[in-house]
């Protein structure tokens, strides 16, 4: 199926068979290997990427879901000044040890700060709930979310 | 064969389907996992896909007649976010999957897949949800009870699909709501119990109640929510064990990896006694 989408702000055009899973269509087709397969079946938050400005697991979009559609990974975020702050803000509160779930947390952290600023410690719990991390415990990464909200007053 | 089919509208989405034997795909949250395949594969369909997720007549969330119409393929997160929706259904959307995944789950996709744990179900038969499916042919409605025929089985015909949930728009005077689950976010349910009732003058006017993953398909008893309704709320006590042994029977759950059939029965009871202790504390 033709399918034309926008990727990291570039219109694209492929053919690639319709359920092929975003994921896959990213790192292999794209080489955007910030995006991570942990699970494959929506668990992890590994795969989290941006569409339309939303947090949305990769592994569960096939690629008709896309058409017309503007997709986010890390490597397109990295250049905004919004991106600078949460990687100083992680870096500072220790909010990454082995870096596996972090792109996916930092995707899930913009779609977060983008519908809300400010956020309270509850509805950061509640809006990374479906990102696992297996080192940091998490108390870490939250401290890195609060620190960038303040931060990068005004960036959102 | 093709692949798939992305109809612009859905007048064209029906004749597709009309013309085709194809598996209509919305979120996709729900088959993507199962039609699986591993690492870095491509989820294998026998069928064609037919996209509808996009489709903009699915998507409308209005109220009509002092009904709430829901498109099939309004997102979870869409209704979370609507005022239109009432605060006891959203208690029950919050709770289920992520965020990230909320951001792509349609109700539709919910009530089509027709699982004994699906979290949108206990609401919708309570408040009995018409759903209205259409075909190139026309229309026919639903009662949600009737829509869902087993585990997995619904009255969908091959040709249709589903395009609305209607619901009142209408809030109850108690709303009780609890999902057990693993831990609190991104679980599947083990069990899950609604319950809402309208009083008047220290009496139960209305009551409804239903069970979630504890039989082939959602728990509700019209004969005993009559049995129950005209009690005064100072008696209610009092008949708990009576309500609980009327609705035992019904209960069959299933033993499985997330749970004993046996907890499940056990919790799901406990908390139909919970929520009728919840109303007969109300003035
Ligand atoms: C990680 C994870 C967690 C989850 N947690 C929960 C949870 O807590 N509670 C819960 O209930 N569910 C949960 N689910 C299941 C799933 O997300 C929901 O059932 C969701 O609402 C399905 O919607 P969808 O649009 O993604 O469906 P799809 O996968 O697109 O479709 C599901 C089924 O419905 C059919 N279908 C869809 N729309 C229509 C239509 N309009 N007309 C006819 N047929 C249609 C499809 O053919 C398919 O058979 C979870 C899933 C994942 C991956
Ligand atoms: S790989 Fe997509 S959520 Fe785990
Ligand atoms: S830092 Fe290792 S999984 Fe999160």
């Amino acid at each position: 199926m033709k399918i034309e989408f926008i990727l990291n702000d570039k219109p694209q055009t492929i053919d690639v068979h319709p359920a092929r899973r975003l994921l896959d269509l990213l790192r292999e087709d794209f080489g955007l290997t910030s995006v991570k397969e942990g699970c494959g079946e929506g668990e992890c938050g590994a795969c989290v990427v941006l569409m339309n400005g939303k947090a949305v697991n990769s592994c569960l979009v096939p690629a008709g879901n896309i058409i017309g559609n503007s997709i986010q990974t890390l490597e397109g975020f990295k250049t905004t000044e919004r991106y600078k702050v949460i990687e100083k803000c992680f870096l500072e509160a220790g909010s990454v040890q082995c870096g596996f779930c972090t792109p996916g947390i930092v995707m899930a952290t913009e779609s977060l700060l983008s519908e809300n600023p400010h956020p309270t410690d509850d509805e950061i719990k509640e809006s990374l709930s479906g990102n696992l991390c297996r080192c940091t415990g998490y108390n870490m990464i939250f401290k890195g979310i609060r620190l960038a909200a303040e931060r990068g007053k005004g960036l959102w | 064969m093709v692949d798939g089919f992305r109809p612009a509208l859905l007048q064209e989405a029906l004749k597709i389907r009309s013309e085709y034997d194809c598996t209509p795909i919305a979120g996709g949250t729900d088959l993507m996992v199962q039609k699986a395949r591993g690492f870095a594969l491509k989820p294998d369909f026998e069928k064609p896909l037919l996209f509808i997720g996009h489709l903009p007549e699915l998507h409308k969330i209005i109220i009509e007649n002092n009904q709430i119409h829901i498109g099939a393929g309004a997102l979870l997160t869409d209704l979370l976010n609507s005022k239109k929706i009432p605060a006891i259904f959203k208690e029950a959307i919050g709770l289920m999957a992520s965020p990230p995944s909320r951001n792509l789950a349609s109700i539709g996709g919910n009530i089509c897949n027709a699982s004994p744990a699906g979290d949108t179900l206990p609401y919708l038969y309570a408040v009995n949800a018409t759903l209205v499916v259409m075909s190139a042919k026309g229309e026919r409605t639903n009662p949600i009870n009737e829509f869902i025929t087993g585990p997995k089985q619904t009255a969908l015909r091959r040709d249709e699909l589903l395009t609305k949930i209607i619901i009142p728009n209408k809030i109850f005077d108690v709303n009780f709501y609890r999902k057990v689950g693993q831990r609190k976010g991104m679980s599947l349910t083990k069990a899950a119990f609604l319950g809402m009732a309208d009083i008047e003058n220290g009496k139960l006017t209305d009551i409804r109640i239903t069970f979630g993953s504890v039989a082939p398909v959602i728990v509700r008893s019209w004969e005993i929510e009559k049995y129950i309704i005209g009690t005064p709320l100072r008696e209610i006590k009092a008949a708990i064990t009576e309500i609980q042994n009327q609705f035992e029977p019904l209960l069959r759950p299933i033993h499985d990896a997330r749970s004993t059939a046996v907890y499940r029965k056990k919790v799901s009871l406990r908390l139909l006694e919970d929520f009728l202790k919840n109303i007969s504390k109300e003035k």
